[in-house]
């Protein structure tokens, strides 16, 4: 940990530097010291990717200084969140979180739970799109229904982890459409990058993953998109929601931040305004928009009622596809 | 010819000082983490994300790439000198690189690997070049059903490294069956033997396995005859330098270790350890010297080196052209385009072709760059091994220790390593060989995910390893690979006797 710590402290000695001498923005009286994300997954992971994202644009407008963003990978997220938990802080410190955190808790029966944290905000969203090599006969959304409903096993879904935000989906799905959730065949890859192989090359009937991962073979006509899970139409974007496609159901892959129970609320109110600001800036939208991710922010109290109610969605559609009790 | 001109303007690109320099930041880079255990390329790219954010994407991916390479020729160092493989892909190397050190041919070792690396990483790099949309076809071919079949093939290794008794063998193997069963079952989600632990939900890391019983078994054990031994040095014997006979041992190996490397490497999920069990095998059964095997055989560290150097261009050919990460550092270049407002894949080579063929053209760079690091740092290295037995084995077991530590920040892997430590320790007191655990740890997981996946997909119906051609005929090599020695060991043995 000193290790990681120290080299992250010389990059961020470095990113430093680099805003010091670009310095166009005034110094804000109210900065943030010495903040720390926690990341409960590896480097390069969604959650890492956004307590990066966060700590170079919250560096740049100097809404915090000495950000720095620890990665505690393993069992889903618990380990990290059960780290954040039982450490004592000396420093803000932020716990990085989303839709796969949740469902974890849940699928591995976790003695620490999202209860022991406060909501600080929720950041951003990513849509799942379901897709088919272009040469698969199934052409539209009601097809692919069409030939779950005739035989459940025979449709095979490549997606992601095991209770994750795929294949509560998946799960989701057949229950809007009159078919067992029990009864679909999903077969679960390591990550998009396998899901896209399996798909492309025709292994499994469908693919199912977050948008971007196969936006590039969508575009060049690689795999047809059937639809997208988000309420609305992504902007830009030619792929019909699941409700224009007959399915009602829209989801979301989120993505938010919670504090320590502990936090005093002085410190808690300034860290949301630390956020509510950042999420303003030029810098975090073009960050967003560089990677897809769709500004989906929701302050302290609006966030802490959309999680009561997906924790409640997402128990009971792991319920469904027999994942627990 | 059209990708010649390409390649030829990728050089004017990455041949300007300014991406020279990056380039050569980023192999230096890349060796040393490389040499250093527990840190990856994967984790250094994702920790240089952030500074890169105002780089020109050009030079930032020729530093990655420099990294990526880099780290490939570094993980052999400690791999022969010390025992201690760095990271999976160079386990393979520490089994006879290891042997070849204590016989005072580390520089022997360390230069064949080195060679190896840069004729594998030209070679493949040469592949990307021009072949990377074929083999990104034939890497789609691969479904579970091709995948459990290769799995299959690289588990016949096994057979090369049982040692001379076979229920010992096959005792070290099941061991390593059973650790790989551990964790979350990523098809069904239900926890194995974990014991309750959170941090072993996640399954335990073939790293520090392999670290536990090569480094620390193997040195508690040395240690534990040295006050019966005489006090030798395990200093360089001879000239540093390698031999006519160790080169005429060693070109074929690159040659094979490439071919098997690249395909492989290009395969979504072929990882970089099959190609390097397939290269040992292979060179086992094709070796004059096959006693030698294990005792340090100079191709068990030729062919395996350069398999892991080609594999790793071979990661290149799909994630350039299909945006698909194979391996964890794939991953985070992959994260690393998106951070630049890039979409790999087939819109890639078109949109953005300053950038991927500057990126290839360093690739050619940074394996020249490599090779006149590397090779002199051969004869510094194995000055390490000058050092007196007590003070090395100590170094050992921090370096280790260390190492296992800085993978995950993780103290249960501390645990893990030192309880297989001892236990390794015991398998070398019983005369047990180690390498068929490690074998086992690896394939065992990959091959039960690949097969379930297979037939979740048919429906539990058996017959998809037959009736994919594919998959057939990875089935019927490795049948050959285990039926041809025994029929050739009892000709030879009806023949002996006459």
């Amino acid at each position: 940990m000193t290790l990681i710590n120290r080299r992250q402290f010389s990059v961020l000695a470095a990113g430093a530097v680099a805003t010091l001498t670009a310095g166009a923005s005034p110094l804000l009286a109210n900065e943030v010291k010495g903040l720390e994300f926690l990341a409960p997954s590896a480097p390069g992971s969604g959650y890492d990717q956004l307590a990066r994202t966060m700590q170079a644009v919250l560096q740049e407008k100097h809404l915090a200084s000495g950000v720095q963003v620890q990665n505690v990978a393993g069992g889903g997220g618990t380990v990290g969140l059960s780290q954040f938990i039982t450490s004592r802080k000396r420093a803000p410190s932020i716990l990085v979180f989303g839709f796969a955190l949740m469902g974890g808790i849940i699928t591995t029966k976790s003695a620490v739970t999202l209860d022991q944290v406060v909501p600080l905000a929720r950041l951003m969203g990513e849509a799942n799109v379901i897709v088919v090599p272009a040469t698969s006969d199934i052409k539209t959304l009601a097809d692919l229904v069409a030939k779950l409903k005739a035989n459940p096993q025979a449709v095979s879904w490549a997606g992601g982890s095991i209770g994750g935000i795929d294949h509560v989906m998946v799960g989701l799905i057949a229950k809007a459409v009159g078919v067992d959730p029990t009864k679909v065949n999903y077969v679960v890859h390591a990550g998009g990058g396998e899901v896209l192989a399996s798909t492309l090359g025709g292994h499994a009937t469908v693919g199912i993953s977050g948008f971007e991962e196969f936006r590039s073979q969508i575009e060049a006509g690689k795999l047809r998109a059937l639809a997208i899970s988000s309420g609305e139409r992504m902007p830009g974007v030619d792929v019909p929601t699941l409700k224009e496609g007959g399915v009602d159901l829209a989801i979301m892959n989120w993505r938010g931040l919670a504090v320590h129970a502990s936090t005093p609320e002085e410190e808690r109110k300034a860290l949301a305004g630390m956020i509510a600001a950042m999420v303003k800036t030029e810098e975090w939208k073009a960050a967003l928009k560089k990677r897809g991710w769709l500004d989906t922010y929701l302050p302290p109290a609006e966030f802490a009622a959309f999680l009561k109610q997906e924790q409640v969605r997402v128990a009971t559609a792991l319920k469904d596809v027999g994942l627990s009790q | 010819m059209e990708t010649l001109s390409a390649l030829l303007h990728g050089f004017s690109v990455a041949l300007t000082p300014y991406n020279l320099m990056w380039s050569a930041i980023g192999v230096t880079l890349g060796t040393a983490i490389g040499v250093l255990p527990g840190i990856g390329p994967a984790l250094t790219v994702a920790l240089l994300l952030p500074v890169t954010y105002n780089l020109d994407p050009t030079s930032a991916f020729i530093m990655f790439a420099g990294i990526f390479y880099g780290a490939m020729y570094g993980g052999s160092t400690t791999s022969i000198l010390l025992n201690t493989p760095g990271e999976s892909a160079s386990i393979v190397t520490a089994l006879d690189g290891h042997a070849m050190a204590r016989k005072g041919r580390g520089a022997q070792a360390l230069a064949t690997a080195a060679i190896g690396s840069f004729v594998a990483g030209t070679i493949a790099t040469v592949a990307l070049t021009f072949v990377a949309p074929l083999m990104v076809r034939v890497a789609l071919a691969f479904g579970p059903a091709e995948y459990f079949a290769l799995m299959v093939l690289a588990l016949t290794t096994v057979t090369a490294v049982l040692g001379d008794s076979l229920p010992r063998g096959l005792a070290s193997l099941f061991f390593g069956l059973a650790l790989g069963l551990v964790g979350i079952d990523l098809q069904t989600g239900q926890a194995r033997f974990a014991l309750g632990i959170p941090e072993l939900l996640d399954g335990i890391d073939v790293v520090v396995v392999a670290v536990g019983l090569f480094a620390v078994g193997e040195t508690l054990y040395n240690a534990a005859r040295h006050r019966f031994e005489p006090e030798e040095m395990y200093d360089l014997k001879g000239s540093k330098w390698m031999s006519r006979e160790d080169w005429s041992r060693s070109w074929k190996p690159w040659l094979r270790g490439t071919l098997i490397g690249f395909p492989i490497g290009a395969l979504p999920a072929g990882g970089s350890e099959i190609p390097t069990f397939l290269s040992y095998l292979t060179e086992k059964r094709l070796s004059r010297h096959p006693e030698e095997f294990g005792h340090g055989a100079i191709e068990a560290v030729a062919g395996p080196e350069a398999a892991n150097n080609a594999s790793a261009a071979g990661v290149l050919a799909p994630l350039l052209s299909l945006g698909l990460p194979t391996s964890a550092t794939a991953a985070i270049m992959l994260a690393a385009f998106q951070q630049y407002g890039l979409q790999p894949g087939p819109l890639l080579f078109d949109n953005n072709s300053t950038l991927v063929w500057g990126l290839i053209a360093s690739l050619y760079i940074g394996n020249v760059l490599l090779l006149v690091l590397n090779l002199p740092m051969a004869g510094v290295w194995v000055k390490l091994l000058a050092i007196p037995r007590p003070w090395l084995y100590a170094g050992i077991l921090i370096f280790a220790t260390m190492g296992a530590y800085t993978l995950n920040n993780n103290l249960v892997d501390l645990v893990i390593l030192w309880v297989i430590g001892l236990i390794g320790f015991g398998m070398r007191v019983l005369d047990v060989p180690v390498a068929p655990c490690i074998v086992g740890l690896i394939l065992g997981p990959m091959a039960e995910q690949q097969f379930r996946r297979a037939l979740a997909i048919s429906q539990g119906d058996l017959s998809v390893f037959v009736t994919h051609p594919i998959s057939l005929a990875l089935l019927l090599i490795g049948l050959l690979l285990i039926l041809v020695p025994m029929l050739l060991r009892r000709r030879r043995a009806a023949q002996l006797p006459a």
